[in-house]
């Protein structure tokens, strides 16, 4: 078993490169960018929001194109990179649900709207944690993958569907559109920075994962050997 | 034997079976029957709110009877095995789905042809619109349900709980139906006001293009679901 030993090399030049990132966005978030004009610092979680929802939806993303590769293929790697990233989506998409209700709750006066892009969130919180019920569910490795990749599919097809939906659903009138055209240049450098440092954060996290749940994966070929001798 | 005598036998396999046990028909039902009792204690039928809340009520009654029979759709094939007993039939993997759709549909619509009625009088709700444009539209809404429905009880059949698992991993993904029956039928309801005309147009496409995606989708992906 010892020959499968992870080279954890490239973690750590990731996790570097993250750690480095991070530093500049804080940088760049909080004295770089100019102060908005009635949101004030309230509106410095934009970027941390904007950032994780961009990530998010990237990694439902690698999700659906991992599980279409594994049907291909039948190659495990591609259902391990699937779980791994669904499962670092999901983390997004919590930080997205998070922050987007402290940001309303300022710019909106309310912690909840049923905005297309924030419901449209919510409901796919809801499809990946689905996808982790069906992984849960379903002992044996071949089968799991089999079944988890055509949820991955299935779900990630319906998220267009239910934005188009969801936006013919709420007529709400938007108090405060937060449209890119209207950043101040300054603002959209330090959204890309973000934008940029979370994407090395979810290749991290996406690393760490994978190799958790290979190292899982052989756990469980040791016990099954071991029970085989006993 | 064609390709539709095949699927009309696998049809007529699980309406026989029906008949034999009655415990899907019966039990959903009974459910959409209880639903209605519980929101009409939930809400008072009189007040004009519960006007308002109609539509989603129905859908509600609707939707969980159909998950209950849904769930039953692919658990009773696990029990003798007789799933495996439908894969060795010399027909194509997508007549066991269209098959097995056109049951659980037909059993859904058998179900809310009795209860609709059952809500409208115990509600004492008057219908405003046309009588064949509410049923057209709760039909194509039922069609999106069942279809995705039916695939995603055939995954769920393949794991550890199932009967759990079936409604967590629907009803994500039946948001976009459920949003788009429930509007077209209050529009419905509502005796189709011209002003709304346009509206329900485009919740019908939207419905419609739902019920192609996920028609087409799950033939394309059943083989993986059932294969062992």
């Amino acid at each position: 078993m010892r020959g499968k030993a992870h080279n954890l090399r490239g973690h750590n030049l990731v996790a570097w490169i993250t750690a480095f990132l991070m530093l500049v966005s804080l940088y760049a978030i909080f004295w770089y960018a100019p102060l908005e004009k009635y949101m004030l610092e309230v509106q410095k979680i934009f970027y941390i929001h904007v950032g994780a929802a961009w990530n998010a939806f990237f990694a439902f993303f690698v999700v659906f194109v991992a599980s279409v590769l594994y049907l291909k293929t039948r190659d495990l790697k591609y259902d391990v990179l699937a779980a791994a990233s669904a499962e670092v989506g999901l983390l997004f998409t919590t930080i997205v649900l998070l922050t987007g209700p402290i940001w309303g709750k300022h710019s909106w006066n309310t912690w909840w709207t049923w905005e297309p892009r924030l419901t449209t969130t919510l409901i796919l919180w809801f499809i990946y944690f689905a996808y982790f019920l069906v992984r849960a569910g379903v002992a044996e490795k071949a089968r799991r993958a089999v079944l988890s990749a055509v949820f991955g599919i299935i779900g990630f097809l319906d998220v267009p569907i239910i934005y188009i939906s969801v936006r013919w659903w709420g007529s709400h009138p938007m108090v405060f559109g937060k449209t890119g055209g209207g950043l101040h240049p300054m603002m959209l450098h330090a959204l890309i920075v973000s934008v940029v440092a979370f994407t090395f954060l979810y290749v991290y996290f996406c690393q760490k994962a994978m190799a958790l749940e290979n190292t899982r994966q052989e756990l469980q070929e040791i016990k099954e050997k071991l029970r085989e001798r006993i | 034997m064609g390709y539709w005598r095949k699927l009309g036998a696998l049809v007529g396999k699980d309406i026989a079976v029906e008949f034999k046990t009655k415990e899907m028909l019966s039990s959903m039902f009974i459910f959409s029957f209880l639903v209605i009792v519980i929101f009409a204690f939930a809400f008072t039928p009189s007040r004009a709110t519960t006007r308002e809340v109609f539509p989603g009520i129905l859908w509600i009654g609707f939707a969980f009877a159909g998950v209950l029979g849904l769930n039953r759709s692919f658990a009773g094939e696990k029990d003798n095995d007789c799933l495996l007993g439908l894969m060795l039939t010399p027909v194509d993997r997508t007549a066991i789905f269209l098959a097995k759709a056109a049951s659980n549909l037909l059993f859904l619509v058998a179900v809310e042809a009795v209860s609709l009625p059952l809500f409208f009088v115990l509600f004492d709700y008057r219908l405003e619109g046309p009588l064949w444009l509410l049923l057209a539209v709760i039909l194509l809404g039922t069609i999106g349900f069942i279809v995705i429905g039916t695939f995603l009880a055939a995954l769920a059949a393949n794991t550890r709980a199932s009967e759990i698992l079936l409604p967590l991993i629907l009803f994500p993904v039946i948001m976009p139906v459920v949003i788009g029956a429930v509007k077209c039928t209050a529009i419905v309801l509502a005796g189709v006001p011209p002003e709304l005309k346009g509206e329900l147009v485009r919740w019908v496409q939207l419905l419609g293009v739902y019920n192609i995606i996920f028609l087409t989708v799950p033939l394309m992906l059943f083989d993986y679901v059932l294969e062992v």
